[in-house]
Order: C-alpha cells, then sequence, then structure tokens
C-alpha cells in the first residue's frame, strides 16, 4: 500500500484539481450570467433558450464530446481560427479538459442559479427600483444575497461534476499523462490494465476530495444571514 | 395638482381605467380583494405599465405615453411600502435603511442615523429583518423609504399581514410617522376603518374602475351608488320601486317608505347602516320593519342580530337585514324584550344609484 503510495504518479490529481476549479470559476460566472439573463426573456424565448443551455446535463457526455470535437477540431473553422490568431490549441490538450468540463457541468450551475432566482421575493427587486438603486446595485446586493444558499449548492454541485467529468474530456482531451490525464480517466485506464490497488487509492482520493468540497461549502452556506430552521 | 393620473390598462379579466385629480396629500383607495388597487400602484410607482394615458405627481411627469415619457422606477421619487415589507433579507436594519442613498460616505451615515432615531430604531441597527418584529419592521421599511424623501409614498395595505390588536396601535403609529411628511401618501385598503382614519380624499374601485371619489367624510355619509355604499360597510340594501317623490318600495325589505326628503331621480336602490336602526315596541308606526330573529351574534361591545323581513321580496335567496345594537342600549333590550318592529330613520336612508354588480 505504502509502497505503492510512494511511487504514486500525482499528476492526474493536480490536472482533476486544476480543471475542476477553473470550470467552476467559468460556469460560476457563466451561470448567473444567463441565469440573470433567462429570467428577464420571455416566456417563450425563456424556453428555447433554457432548453439548449441544459442540453449538456441531458446529453450522454460523449455526445458533447462529439459536437465539441466538430467545433475545436483543427481542420474546422472555429478550431483553425484559434490556432492561427491565438496560437490555442483545444484539442489533445489540457485547454481541452477545461472546455468539455465546463460545458457539461454549467448546466449545474446555471439551473441552480435559476431556480434560486426564482424564489428571491419580487418585490425586494421593486423595492430595490423604487428605492432608486441601479439594476445591478440590486442584482449584487439584494438578489445574490438572497439566492445564496441555491447558488452555493450550484456551485458544489458544478465542481463535483468538473471534477469527475469522463466521457466528454476523453474525446476532447485524450487521456495524456501529465497533460490530459484526470483522475477520473487514470481509474479507468488502471481498472483496464486490471491495477485494482491503484484504482482503489484513486478512488479513495477522489472520494474524499469530493466529501471535503460538499462539507465546506455546506458549511459556509450556514453562516450569515438568518437561523435556519429545519424539519 | 399632487396628483393628476388618467390611465388605462387590460388586466385579465378586466380592465383598469382610472381618471383621478385631487389636490389632497392624504388619499385613499377603498377596494375589494382584486378590484386593481395594487396594480394602480405598481404603475404610479413605474413597477407596471400602462397601456396609455398620463401620470404626474406634484407637477412632474412620470408617464405620458402620447410624449412617450415612461420614467424609470428609480427615477419617479416614489417610495413603496409593500405588504410584506420587501425588506432586504441579508442586510441589517442599518444597511437597508442606507440602501437607496447616494452621496458622500459621511453624509449617508448621518441619515440614516437620523432615520433610526426618528422611528424609533436604536438599538437595532445592527439586527437582520428577520430578527425584528412585525412592528419593527414596516418602522425598518418606512424609514428606508423617508431617508430619501420621495415626493409620493405608496402605502399597499400595510397591515393586512397583522393581528387585530397591533394593527390598531400601527395605525396610530404611521399616522403619526406620517405626520411631518409633506408629500402625498396614498393609502390602499380593503379595510374601512383604516382608511376612513387615513385619508382625506377618497376613492372607491371596483373592476379597476373609480365608483365613488371625494372628501372621505362625504363618502361614508353619502356613497351615492351600491358598491360605494357596500365597501364603506353599509350592510342593509335593498332595490327600491319608485311611487313618487316621497314614496318608495323597498323591494327587498317588502316595506313602503315614506320620505320628507325629495327622493333623487334615479335612485335604484337604497342603504341602510346596521346601526341605525331604531327599535319599537307596541304599536306600529311609519316606515317600521316587522322582523324575526334568525341569528345573533354576540360580540365584546355589541350584539348583531340577523333579521328576516316579514314580506321581504320574492326573491329567492333573500339577505338577512342586519342590526347592530351597541353595549349601552343592550339594557333596554334586556327590559323590553326584542323590538317588535325596526324604524328606518329617514335621514339615515341613503339614496343609491346605478345597480352594479354584486347585488
Amino acid at each position: 500500500m505504502f509502497e505503492i503510495l510512494k511511487e504514486l504518479d500525482w499528476s492526474p490529481l493536480y490536472i482533476s484539481l486544476k480543471t475542476g476549479i477553473a470550470a467552476t470559476g467559468v460556469c460560476f460566472l457563466l451561470g448567473l450570467f444567463a441565469a440573470e439573463k433567462v429570467m428577464r426573456l420571455t416566456p417563450v424565448w425563456r424556453a428555447i433558450v433554457d432548453g439548449v443551455l441544459t442540453l449538456p446535463l441531458v446529453l450522454p457526455p460523449t455526445a458533447a464530446g462529439f459536437f465539441l470535437l466538430l467545433l475545436f477540431s483543427k481542420r474546422r473553422p472555429l478550431g483553425i481560427f484559434l490556432f492561427e490568431r491565438f496560437d490555442l490549441k483545444v484539442v489533445q490538450t489540457w485547454l481541452g479538459c477545461m472546455i468539455a468540463a465546463t460545458v457539461i457541468a454549467f448546466p449545474l450551475m446555471y439551473r441552480n442559479a435559476r431556480a434560486a432566482f426564482e424564489q428571491v421575493d419580487v418585490n425586494l427587486i421593486y423595492a430595490g427600483r423604487t428605492l432608486g438603486m441601479s439594476e445591478f446595485q440590486i442584482f449584487y446586493r439584494v438578489v445574490l444575497p438572497a439566492a445564496r444558499p441555491g447558488i452555493i449548492s450550484g456551485t458544489i454541485l458544478t465542481f463535483a461534476r468538473a471534477l469527475g467529468e469522463y466521457g466528454a474530456t476523453s474525446m476532447l482531451a485524450g487521456n495524456i499523462p501529465g497533460k490530459t490525464g484526470t483522475v477520473a480517466q487514470k481509474i479507468a485506464m488502471v481498472i483496464q490494465d486490471g491495477d485494482y490497488a491503484n484504482a482503489g487509492i484513486w478512488v479513495m482520493i477522489v472520494l474524499l476530495i469530493a466529501f471535503a468540497a460538499v462539507f465546506f461549502m455546506n458549511l459556509a452556506g450556514e453562516t450569515g444571514i438568518k437561523r435556519r430552521k429545519y424539519w | 395638482m399632487a396628483l393628476c393620473i388618467d390611465i388605462e390598462r387590460k388586466l385579465e379579466d378586466f380592465a383598469i381605467e382610472l381618471h383621478i385629480d385631487t389636490d389632497c396629500r392624504r388619499i385613499g383607495i377603498l377596494g375589494a380583494s382584486g378590484s386593481g388597487k395594487s396594480m394602480t400602484l405598481k404603475m404610479i410607482a413605474g413597477i407596471e405599465r400602462p397601456a396609455r394615458g398620463i401620470i404626474q405627481a406634484d407637477g412632474q411627469v412620470l408617464f405620458d405615453s402620447s410624449k412617450g415619457v415612461n420614467l424609470r422606477p428609480q427615477k419617479r421619487s416614489v417610495g413603496y411600502l409593500f405588504q410584506n415589507y420587501a425588506l432586504f433579507p441579508a442586510m441589517t436594519v442599518e444597511q437597508n435603511i442606507g440602501a437607496g442613498l447616494r452621496g458622500k460616505k459621511e453624509d449617508m451615515r448621518k441619515r440614516t442615523g437620523e432615520m433610526i432615531e426618528r422611528f424609533g430604531l436604536t438599538g437595532l441597527e445592527k439586527r437582520f429583518p428577520g430578527e425584528l418584529s412585525g412592528g419593527q419592521q414596516q418602522r425598518t421599511a418606512l424609514a428606508r423609504i423617508m431617508a430619501y424623501e420621495p415626493k409620493v409614498i405608496l402605502l399597499d395595505e400595510p397591515y393586512a399581514a397583522l393581528d387585530m390588536f397591533l394593527r390598531d396601535r400601527l395605525q396610530q403609529e404611521l399616522l403619526d410617522m406620517l405626520k411631518g411628511y409633506e408629500g402625498t401618501v396614498i393609502l390602499v385598503s380593503h379595510n374601512r376603518d383604516e382608511i376612513y382614519r387615513f385619508s382625506e380624499y377618497l376613492l372607491v374601485m371596483e373592476r379597476g374602475k373609480i365608483k365613488a371619489s371625494g372628501k372621505s367624510s362625504d363618502i361614508f355619509a353619502k356613497p351615492g351608488n351600491i358598491t360605494a355604499a357596500r365597501l364603506t360597510g353599509c350592510k342593509n340594501i335593498s332595490k327600491v320601486r319608485v311611487l313618487d317623490r316621497h314614496h318608495m318600495e323597498a323591494v327587498d325589505f317588502g316595506l313602503m317608505l315614506h320620505t320628507q326628503r325629495e327622493i333623487p331621480a334615479g335612485t335604484e336602490a337604497i342603504g341602510f347602516r346596521a346601526h341605525e336602526f331604531v327599535p319599537v315596541w307596541g304599536r306600529r308606526q311609519e316606515n317600521c320593519l316587522k322582523v324575526q330573529i334568525e341569528s345573533l351574534a354576540e360580540l365584546p361591545f355589541e350584539k348583531q342580530y340577523y333579521l328576516r323581513a316579514e314580506n321581504g321580496g320574492g326573491q329567492e335567496k333573500r339577505e338577512p337585514v342586519c342590526w347592530f345594537v351597541q353595549k349601552d342600549r343592550w339594557r333596554e333590550l334586556e327590559e323590553k324584550g326584542i323590538p317588535d318592529y325596526l324604524k328606518f330613520k329617514e335621514e339615515a336612508i341613503l339614496f343609491l344609484d346605478s345597480m352594479m354588480s354584486g347585488l
């Protein structure tokens, strides 16, 4: 056991954490932004946009990976553009890991944020307006704090999902050790090799991280505003 | 003009069409739930948009569809006290009051401090709204509005959520707090006592239309139509058949009435307030109704008799006649028993025109 740990290559952990944190950051901002915008749409547009934004959640990750490959392949317009203009490669790179995780985890952030916004008493927004607060002030100082519990749980789920992303990542970024080899892919690989001890270690590691993330973010959600009661 | 409104807007099952024009600064809007009162306030505040028309307050145009003017709520200087107060849950009392203020930090702090003192919130500055009592919440909400000195304050059923005891106290408190305020205040309520206590100018609203408007005391004394009579608390209303200038038949009571006053043209109904009846024992007098008790509700300071008129109209569903007796007259009733007749005091008969929905 300790022998294995001593010789363990920790790179999958770093790559997964880096991917998870970066993807969560992007999802957090984009998700809040999208949820806020969608709330202001008319019902029909809301249904359409909401459907599109939620797709990655209901599609098999490999299908999402397929679309991402089509989009970012260096033989396709966007891929060519990114490469020639910004020298950015997505396929088979860490950037691909990040993009795949972001796309797959995004709906969790977006949907939770939207549900949280919907719970916010509209009178609070109206009150803010009649008090002369700007729309940004209202969003930042009134809506966000009131929606905090939902936003926090959305962030937790997003992080957990991004951390464990497998299907789309393996298609877009591949499993290049030390570069795009995430923990999820490492586990799949060592199991294919029949190395159950190694797989077990990695499973324990992700388990710990996932639990710790949920635990601490729950705690963070408890402090502040009002003492909540439970059933 | 303190307030000049002329707006239209379609709602789901009726349309709001309002014309209000008054110099009074304490305006009450009385209407049943769902009569479009809150929507009216929201249009004045700029939260909802009228289909067309004009809204003017203190000489400033807030909305004018013909000129394409529609000020944002932020620019209207209209304070809105919501039914649930809409205090920001994540902000302390202090932060709530300062939320709408602009300018130097120091001035803002000073202004907030003034408001906290004036509204008796000292010691509660750091509390969150969830930790305040109903009365404290209302004071905080009002302080928040007054802090930025709006020209108009809208009160949307401010007591609806409170219990009776608190309600009476807070009504008085609110009146006191608004005493020094020079702007226009509009109170919306379905409670006639609240409205009467508060307003100088009264509008009675039903299904989006104004059914009566004028000085509050005038409207309570002379509601003029059935809706206004109902909403100002008149319990007994009957259709009438006018026979000549001084005689009419109150169809629902099955009674001929003779009046000294001339019956106004267009009178279609009469109203009679439940506490105005004069009990008569023994011989029948003019304008007397023979009644039988159907039920009795005993309140701490009032007995409410629900009576059946002897020959009340041929209709299937007959409303009982209501007679409310204050405590000081119980003695007489105990001695003489239930009266044989109830007399319509002539001067208390309300002449009402145009039968409107509800009857």
